[in-house]
C-alpha cells in the first residue's frame, strides 16, 4: 500500500501549466525517483506536497486518507520531511539548536537542549549519521551539514523524506555514504522521494522512477527495465547521446602552460598551491574535483581576473600572460566561459546581440569612428544564433528572458567566435537542459578538433569523463594526479577527488 | 592636571560617566535585540526624542516620575508597532524607513513641545537611590551604587538580555531569524512575529532611554538627544551584537564624556578648545569602529526583509 498518493494533480499558472494530470505515489520502504529537466514540474509537485501551492485539480492522499496541507509546518507535523538542495541551516547555531528550532519544548520558555542532544545521539547511532550535537554548524563540512538536514527530518519522525538534488555538492565517496544511510532508512520502512538529474545515481538508488516532461508524466519505470539512455530520452522527448563521440585527433604543441601556480583565495588561505600542467592544441584537459578545491581560482587567474602569488607563470602559445590585462590576453587568443553564467558570463539586461559582441564590439568589423555598424552586427549575430541553435524570439530579446541552456549557448557562441587558441570552460553545462548540454558538448569537441587547447572545469564527473583526453584531479588546491582518459574510471577519479592517492597511481 | 587626580573628583567623574552612559546603554541594548533578529532601526534617536518629550510632559503635569517612565516606554511601543508594520508587514527598505522615523520623532517632539509647553520649565528629576550597605563601601560605593533606579535597571538588563538571547527558546528564534530566516521558516518558526517582538523590545527600550535622558536632566528642549540614538546604533556594532560588548561601549563613551566635562569645568581644557573636546567621544567611537571593522560578522540577514517567494 502506498503511504503517499498524488492523484491527477493539475496546477496552472498564468500562461503555463506546471503540472498536468500527474500521478505519483510512494510506498513504505522504497525510493521513488522524480526525474525531469528544470521546469518539467518537479518542484511544483513538491511545493504542492508541502502546502506552498494548492492544486487546481487532483488530490493528495496521505496514509490512506485525503489530506489538505496548507503549510510546510503542517507537512512536517504529518511526517513529511525535506532535505533542501540549498541547506536550511543557521550556521551560527549549534547542531542541537538547529534541530530544536521550531519544536515545542516541555520546559518553556527554555529549550531543553540536553534532551535534544541526547535524542540526536540516539538517532545518529541508529542511522549511522555520526552527527555531534554540540558543534556550531559553520564548522561542518558540506557532507556533515547534509547529515544535519537528514537529522532534522528524522528527529521530527518523518515517515516520508524528500531529497532535492542531495548529491550535487558531494564527493563520490560521500555519495556512497549517503546512499548507505538512505538504504538504512528505507529498510526501516520509510519512504523516500529522490530528486536528481544524475542518471547513474538514479539507476543505482531507485526502486521506481517517474519521469516528468513539460508538466506531464512521460513514463513510470524501474531501473531493471530501463537504461540511462532511455531515461534521458524520456526526459527530453527524443533520443539523446549521453557520451559524445570523441574522434582521435593529432595533438599539437602545448598552447597553455601553467607553471607553479599559487593563488590566494578569498578567505586569505592558499586556494591554489603550486599547480603545473600543459594543455596541447587539439586536446581537452578536464579538471575534476569537488567544488571549492581551487578550480575557480585557477580559471580566474588564467583569464586575468585574479592575481597569483609570486613565482607563478602562465604561458599562452609561449607568451607569458601574467603581466597582461584581460583584454590583451583575449587578443592573444584566450576565450573564457565563466562558471557563473548570469554574474560573470552575460549581462542579463542586454539583448542577445549585445551579449554576442560583448568582447569584440570595438573591432573594426563592428565599429567605425566610434559608432556601431548595426548592419554588420545584425548579420554577425543572426548567423551565430542560427549556427549555435539559440532559441530566442529575436536577437534584440533581453538575454535574461532566455532559458539557462540558451543563455549558455549565447556565451559559448561568443567565446568560440574567432577560433580561440585556448578555451577555459568552467561548468559549461551546469543547470542546463540535457538537449542544450548535448549540443554544447558537441561544440566543445568540434572546437578541440579544430586545434583549440581546452581546459574543462566541471563538478559533473560524467562530463569530465566523457569529454576529456586527460583528467587532472584537484584536491585542496593541488593537482593530486593527471590521468589519461583511457585509464580513468568513476571509481579511481572519485577516490582521487577525495584526496586518496594510491601508491600505484 | 594634578587637581584631577584627587579622590573625590575621580569618584565624581566615574559616577557621572555611569550616569551619562545610561541612555546609550538602554537604547543600544534594545537595538541589539532588534538587529539580532535581522532588523536595523535607524529611528532610535527619533523614538528617544518623542518618548523624552512625552515623559517630560507627563512629569511636568503629574510630578509622577514612575508614570513618566512608563509613558516613555509606551511611546516606544507605539513607534515599535509602526516600525514593525513598515518593515515586517510591508517589507520596506529598513535604512530609509528608520531615517523616516527619526525625522518624524525630531519634528513631532519639537512641535508638541512648542504647542504644549512653549518655554523650557524644570520638571522633577530622577532621585539617586543609594543601595543600602553597598553604597557604604568606601570610594566604590559612591561611584557605583548611588544612582537612579533607571541606571540600575539599565545595567541589570545586560545579563538579562544576554541570558534571554543565549538560553531561551525565544532568544534562539531571534538569532535564527537574524541569520537564516528561510531555515527558521521551514521549521515553522514565525519570522514575522519573532522580528515584531524583537522590534517592540528594541523600541520600548529606546523609549525608556529617552525617558531616562530627560528625567535625569529634568528639562526638555528641542533636539534634546543631539544624535545620541545614532551613537547607540554605532555601539551595537562596537559591541559586536552582544549585550556585554554594548555595555563596554556605552561605559567608555560615558566616561570619556564625563572626563571632558570635568576638565572643562576645571579649566584644564581651555574654553577655545571646548567644542573640539566635546567631539572626543564621537571620534573615539569612529576610531574603535574602524579598528574593529570586519572582525565580527553582523547577523547575516540584517536589513533583509523576509518573504517566502
Amino acid at each position: 500500500m502506498s503511504m503517499l498518493e498524488m492523484r491527477g494533480i493539475t496546477k496552472r499558472f498564468p500562461g503555463v501549466i506546471a503540472n498536468q494530470d500527474v500521478d505519483f505515489d510512494v510506498r513504505a520502504g522504497e525510493v521513488h525517483t522524480l526525474l525531469g529537466e528544470n521546469g518539467a514540474g518537479k518542484s511544483t509537485l513538491m511545493k504542492i506536497l508541502f502546502g506552498l501551492y494548492q492544486p487546481d485539480e487532483g488530490e493528495v492522499i496521505w496514509q490512506g486518507s485525503p489530506a489538505t496541507i496548507t503549510s510546510p509546518s503542517q507537512a512536517i507535523e504529518a511526517g513529511i520531511g525535506m532535505v533542501h538542495q540549498h541547506f536550511m541551516l543557521v550556521p551560527t547555531l549549534t547542531v542541537a539548536e538547529n534541530v530544536a528550532l521550531g519544536l515545542s519544548s516541555g520546559r518553556a520558555p527554555f529549550t531543553d537542549l540536553d534532551a535534544v542532544s541526547e535524542r540526536i545521539r540516539e538517532i545518529s547511532d541508529q542511522h549511522g549519521l555520526s552527527v555531534d550535537p554540540s558543534v556550531d554548524v559553520w564548522r561542518l563540512s558540506v557532507g556533515e551539514r547534509q547529515r544535519v538536514e537528514i537529522m532534522k527530518a528524522l528527529y521530527r519522525q518523518a515517515e516520508l523524506l524528500v531529497l532535492d538534488e542531495p548529491t550535487a555538492v558531494l564527493t563520490p565517496q560521500e555519495v556512497d555514504d549517503l546512499f548507505e544511510i538512505l538504504r538504512r532508512m528505507t529498510d526501516e520502512g520509510r519512504g523516500l522521494i529522490f530528486i536528481s538529474h544524475k542518471l547513474h545515481e538514479v539507476m543505482a538508488l531507485s526502486d521506481r522512477i517517474t519521469v516528468l516532461r513539460n508538466g506531464r508524466v512521460s513514463g513510470h519505470t524501474t531501473p531493471g527495465e530501463t537504461s540511462r539512455e532511455e531515461l534521458a530520452a524520456m526526459m527530453v522527448g527524443r533520443a539523446v547521446k549521453l557520451t559524445p563521440d570523441r574522434p582521435p585527433v593529432e595533438t599539437g604543441d602545448s598552447r597553455l602552460e601553467v607553471r607553479s601556480l599559487s593563488v590566494q583565495g578569498d578567505r586569505g588561505t592558499r586556494a591554489v598551491d603550486d599547480v603545473s600542467f600543459d594543455v596541447k592544441g587539439g586536446e581537452i584537459l578536464g579538471i575534476a574535483g569537488v567544488s571549492g578545491n581551487g578550480q575557480r581560482e585557477i580559471a580566474e587567474t588564467i583569464a586575468g581576473l585574479r592575481t597569483p602569488l609570486p613565482g607563478s607563470s602562465v604561458l599562452l602559445d609561449g607568451t607569458d600572460v601574467l603581466p597582461m590585462k584581460t583584454k590583451q590576453r583575449r587578443d592573444l587568443g584566450l576565450a573564457y566561459v565563466p562558471e557563473e553564467r548570469m554574474k560573470d558570463g552575460a549581462v542579463g539586461d542586454f539583448s542577445v546581440s549585445e551579449n554576442l559582441i560583448l568582447v569584440n564590439h570595438d573591432t573594426a568589423e563592428f565599429t567605425s569612428s566610434g559608432l556601431f555598424n548595426f548592419d554588420a552586427i545584425r548579420r554577425h549575430c543572426s548567423e551565430l544564433v542560427e549556427r549555435f541553435a539559440v532559441k530566442t524570439p529575436t536577437i534584440d530579446t533581453p538575454t535574461s528572458s532566455l532559458s539557462g541552456g540558451n543563455i549558455q549557448k549565447v556565451i559559448i557562441a561568443r567565446e568560440l567566435t574567432g577560433n580561440p587558441g585556448v578555451l577555459i570552460a568552467s561548468q559549461p553545462t551546469r543547470g542546463v537542459d540535457i538537449g542544450s548540454a548535448e549540443y554544447i558538448h558537441e561544440q566543445l569537441i568540434a572546437q578541440r578538433d579544430r586545434g583549440t587547447a581546452t581546459l574543462l572545469i566541471s563538478e559533473d564527473l560524467d562530463e569530465v569523463l566523457g569529454l576529456s583526453d586527460r583528467i587532472a584531479v584537484v584536491f585542496e588546491g593541488r593537482i593530486v594526479a593527471i590521468v589519461d582518459a583511457d585509464d580513468a574510471t568513476r571509481e579511481n577519479i572519485g577516490l582521487l577527488m577525495a584526496g586518496v592517492v594510491e601508491p600505484t597511481g | 592636571m594634578s587637581d584631577f587626580f584627587t579622590m573625590s573628583i575621580l569618584v565624581a567623574t566615574v559616577a557621572s560617566g555611569i550616569r551619562l552612559a545610561t541612555p546609550y546603554l538602554l537604547a543600544g541594548l534594545g537595538e541589539t535585540v532588534g538587529q539580532r533578529s535581522g532588523v536595523l532601526n535607524l529611528g532610535v534617536d527619533g523614538v528617544m526624542q518623542l518618548s523624552a518629550f512625552f515623559a517630560y510632559w507627563t512629569v511636568l503635569e503629574t510630578d509622577n516620575l514612575i508614570l513618566g517612565s512608563f509613558v516613555g516606554v509606551g511611546v516606544g511601543l507605539v513607534m515599535g508597532v509602526i516600525y514593525a508594520v513598515i518593515t515586517v508587514v510591508l517589507q520596506a527598505q529598513q535604512g530609509i524607513s528608520g531615517i523616516g522615523i527619526f525625522l518624524f520623532g525630531l519634528g513631532f517632539s519639537d512641535l508638541m513641545f512648542r504647542r504644549q509647553v512653549g518655554t523650557p520649565k524644570p520638571a522633577n528629576q530622577l532621585p539617586d537611590v543609594p543601595i543600602p550597605l553597598l553604597s557604604d563601601i568606601p570610594v566604590i560605593g559612591e561611584a557605583l551604587f548611588e544612582h537612579s533606579w533607571l541606571t540600575y535597571l539599565a545595567f541589570a538588563m545586560v545579563p538579562l538580555l544576554a541570558f534571554m538571547l543565549r538560553k531561551t527558546t525565544f532568544g534562539m528564534n531571534i538569532r535564527a531569524v537574524g541569520e537564516n530566516p528561510q531555515a527558521a521558516d521551514s521549521l515553522g518558526v514565525s519570522v514575522g512575529w519573532t522580528r515584531t517582538y524583537a522590534i517592540l523590545i528594541g523600541n520600548a527600550m529606546a523609549g525608556l532611554a529617552g525617558a531616562a535622558l530627560v528625567l535625569e536632566l529634568g528639562i526638555f528642549q528641542p533636539n534634546l538627544t543631539a544624535g545620541l540614538g545614532f551613537i547607540a546604533v554605532a555601539l551595537v556594532y562596537f559591541g559586536a551584537w552582544r549585550p556585554a560588548g554594548v555595555m563596554s561601549g556605552a561605559l567608555l563613551y560615558g566616561l570619556v564624556a564625563a572626563v571632558v566635562l570635568q576638565w572643562k569645568a576645571q579649566g584644564i581644557i581651555p574654553r577655545s578648545a571646548s567644542d573640539i573636546a566635546a567631539m572626543a567621544p564621537a571620534v573615539l567611537t569612529i576610531i574603535a569602529l574602524v579598528v574593529l571593522a570586519g572582525r565580527v560578522q553582523a547577523p547575516s540577514a540584517l536589513t533583509r526583509p523576509f518573504s517566502r517567494h
